[in-house]
């Protein structure tokens, strides 16, 4: 018994150990949105296309979309366009973009310059919404499902890793899931 | 005599720029202007205890970044509404999880870390506890154990010295 007892602090050394091992792998800049099984919150905006038209969470009403967030300052954006093309076209994935704190000539020139994965795109040149949403840094990408609800949140570039196993699943579990 | 006037020289200079660095720099009440003390209060405190999320380990007093000017800005605006600090706070933990306070709510998750020290500073007691038991039981019955010879022999040996 009194020997058992000696190995005590070697077996709380080990456990720490394994429990501190866990957490190094851990990206701590991936924080999870405050907002997963919330709606969507409240806003006004224009379309980025059509400046009188103004857009509300009813865009996300009937269909599990993604919503991007993005702007033509933010260089991982380029990054992951071809990408949102991609899924847009091969995949069918309804892509609400939110155009960022930025520019509507320069936001509209690179539409037209790379191509447009969006079936909206909300213009956003204060960033109310991206703050209502808890965006602290660009590209965000959101799943939203047919009711409008929060589902799941990706910090940083869209890539077909990241599709296949964090959005992939996620939007088709939503998908199913009212049909 | 040459010396004397450029020495004077010198100093008036010197002075001259010190009344013009003495503008008093920018300060928060000019940026962000409040009517009073108490709203100044609540609002430096609140900007030190909230953390910014871009740049971890600051709060958003201290941060650059431009979610923490948001974040500022926001502050200000509900502190000038007459906000309470729990109702900022409540907003921002909203918008970007229980991560953006410096003091966390107590629950489940947070468990751990807020009682850890407890936890530590018991096992502390209890080790200390368990030493001072044992060698106290070694020392109890010292001396008690020995026949009236052997205590003479001992206090003739403690006398000798």
């Amino acid at each position: 018994m009194k020997r058992a007892l000696l190995f005590l602090p070697v077996i709380v050394a080990v456990a720490f150990g394994i429990f501190l091992y866990t957490g190094l792998g851990k990206d701590p800049q991936e924080l999870e949105s405050a907002l997963i099984g919330k709606p969507v919150p409240a806003f006004e905006l224009a379309d980025l296309k059509y400046p009188d038209r103004t857009l509300t969470p009813d865009v996300f009403q009937g269909q599990v979309s993604l919503l991007n967030v993005w702007g033509t300052w933010c260089p991982a954006c380029r990054d992951e366009h071809d990408d949102l093309i991609w899924l847009a076209e091969e995949k069918g994935i309804p892509v609400i973009g939110l155009n960022y704190k930025d520019n509507r000539n320069q936001a509209l020139r690179w539409l037209q310059d790379l191509g447009d994965p969006y079936q909206i795109t909300l213009f956003d040149p204060q960033g109310k919404l991206g703050f209502d949403l808890g965006v602290y840094g660009a590209p965000e990408t959101y799943v939203i499902d047919k009711q409008g609800i929060v589902r799941y949140r990706h910090v940083g570039v869209v890539n077909p890793e990241v599709w296949e196993q964090k959005l992939g699943p996620v939007v088709r579990r939503y998908q199913q899931e009212g049909s | 005599m040459r010396h004397w006037l450029m020495m004077l020289l010198v100093m008036a200079v010197a002075t001259g720029a010190l009344a013009q660095s003495g503008n008093s720099p920018a300060t928060a009440q000019d940026i962000y202007p409040l009517a009073t003390e108490a709203e100044r209060e609540r609002f430096d405190r609140l900007l030190n205890e909230l953390r910014c999320p871009k740049c971890q380990n600051q709060n958003i007093a201290d941060s650059d970044a431009p979610i923490a000017e948001d974040m500022r800005d926001e502050v200000y605006r509900m502190v000038k509404d007459g906000a309470d600090e729990q109702t900022v706070v409540a907003s921002m933990v909203e918008r970007f999880g229980e991560f953006v306070h410096y003091k966390p709510a107590f629950d489940a998750r947070t468990a751990l870390l807020w009682l850890l020290p407890a936890i530590v500073v018991l096992i502390g007691l209890l080790v200390i506890v368990v030493i001072v038991r044992r060698s106290g039981n070694g020392g109890e019955d010292d001396g008690a154990h020995l026949t009236e010879e052997q205590r003479r022999q001992a206090d003739e040996l403690l006398r000798r010295q």
